[in-house]
């Protein structure tokens, strides 16, 4: 669900349809009675309403803004939060990284540990746990023989992906993700949309955590 | 997005004040505060509306206004028309800085505060000429109070569109979407006003 109210441009859209709206009521009153303007003015905001909801649901249709870097070096966007260590994911890093100058920046999005947390913006032993993660996977990176720099990202994986790509001139991206069935990155789509979206070559690097032990 | 960054071997660096705001690059932070700060406008405009209300339908009163006033609803509704038509030139004003018509988003915003002062005399010349004043039963000191709150917003429209226009004049403001924020804000802010304005004079004056 999105914000269907995000500029003066959707307010003054607003504006008109809440005033052709008043014009109908106000016409209907003056000709007929007032519980006959008030029926119809319920109608509207119940049709407003249902209307407004609708037109809310899903994500807005954008493509992502994406900075160039331009010279010579491979950057590798690394998308990735409690599978950030998984040997899959530092053997796909080495693989992108093998023969050529590359940089590394890691984004680990700060999951909240319930949804009462996310709501509450009570984050802040999500960011330390997310920040940890991310300091040893560093290490890791930096152990291949890479130069890796990451970052703690917004708890919506898109928008971590989003922001990063502001600040760091990626030429591919590399999102990891537990196996489908224990995903819910997956579930959301993380992964297609980032790949409908932003105009990089992406690749799903799928880490079982319960395979495979984590980097420490 | 959360600032902490960790560059391998800077991860521990001492940081002073407060940690950077939480941005995500989906909206701005200045129009996701005006937007939030509506939110709560709209729940202080729905506490008068709902005691508008509790007065119209349990105290329910056998006419209204009841006898033996009047509410002149041509002249509210002609006031109203100029409040709206105003939100028309604020919609002009961006529209024209957006496509990077200074000209245009300076006339635009003089409209819109020559439209806003308009209003607002109207509303306080219809106060001096009604004939009751917020003492008079409830239902006057609710008219005062809904219209009263109304007005007060406005004026402090007009003084975000009084900053808005000095700084047109001063050569502010861009076609770029951060370069106009100083106008979008007041601009969101004043659509809200009138939007609030449309439901209080259907509301009390025709309603």
């Amino acid at each position: 669900m999105h914000n269907p109210l995000r500029s003066e441009a959707d307010a003054f859209r607003w504006v008109v349809v809440i005033g052709a709206g008043a014009v109908s009521v106000i016409v209907l009153t003056l000709l007929t009675r007032p519980v006959v303007g008030l029926i119809w003015a319920a109608a509207l905001i119940g049709f407003g309403v249902g209307f407004g909801y609708r037109a809310a649901r899903g994500s807005l249709p954008r493509r992502v803004e994406v900075t160039r870097g331009g010279d010579g070096k491979h950057r590798v966007l690394v998308v990735a939060s409690e599978t950030v260590g998984g040997g899959e994911l530092l053997n796909e890093i080495a693989d992108r990284c093998r023969g050529r100058s590359c940089e590394i920046f890691v984004v680990t999005p700060a999951l909240a540990t319930s949804r009462a947390s996310h709501w509450a913006s009570d984050v802040d032993e999500a960011i330390e746990l997310a920040r940890q993660r991310m300091e040893l996977s560093l290490i890791a990176i930096a152990e291949l023989g890479l130069k890796a720099r990451g970052e703690i990202g917004d708890s919506d994986p898109s928008v971590a992906i989003e922001d990063a790509l502001r600040v760091f001139a990626a030429d591919e991206i590399v999102i990891s993700t537990h196996p489908p069935d224990r995903s819910r990155w997956l579930e959301r789509g993380v992964v297609d949309r980032a790949r409908e979206q932003i105009d990089l070559p992406i690749t799903h690097v799928v880490v079982d955590l319960s395979a495979a032990p984590v980097v420490r | 997005m959360e600032s902490a960054t960790a560059t391998l071997g800077h991860a521990h660096e001492e940081h002073h004040g407060p940690p950077e705001a939480h941005q995500s690059s989906r909206i701005d932070r200045q129009t996701l505060g005006i937007l939030l700060f509506i939110v709560s406008e709209i729940m202080l405009f729905g506490a008068f509306f709902a005691a508008y209300f509790f007065l119209r339908v349990v105290v329910d009163p056998p006419t209204w206004p009841p006898e033996p006033y009047e509410l002149p609803k041509l002249v509210a509704g002609i006031n109203t028309a100029i409040l709206v038509s105003s939100s028309f030139t604020i919609h002009y004003a961006l529209e024209s800085i957006r496509r990077g018509n200074r000209d245009g988003l300076k006339l635009g915003l003089v409209l819109t505060w020559l439209l806003g002062a308009t209003f607002l005399f109207i509303q306080v010349n219809e106060y001096v000429h009604l004939g009751f004043s917020a003492r008079d039963l409830g239902f006057g000191s609710i008219f005062y109070s809904l219209t009263g709150l109304h007005g007060a917003h406005v004026f402090v429209g007009l003084l975000l569109l009084s900053f808005a226009t000095i700084r047109a004049f001063r050569g502010h403001f861009g076609p770029k979407a951060e370069d106009h924020l100083g106008v979008e804000v007041p601009g969101i802010y004043w659509h809200f006003v009138d939007v609030m304005w449309i439901i209080v004079y259907v509301s009390v004056y025709i309603l």
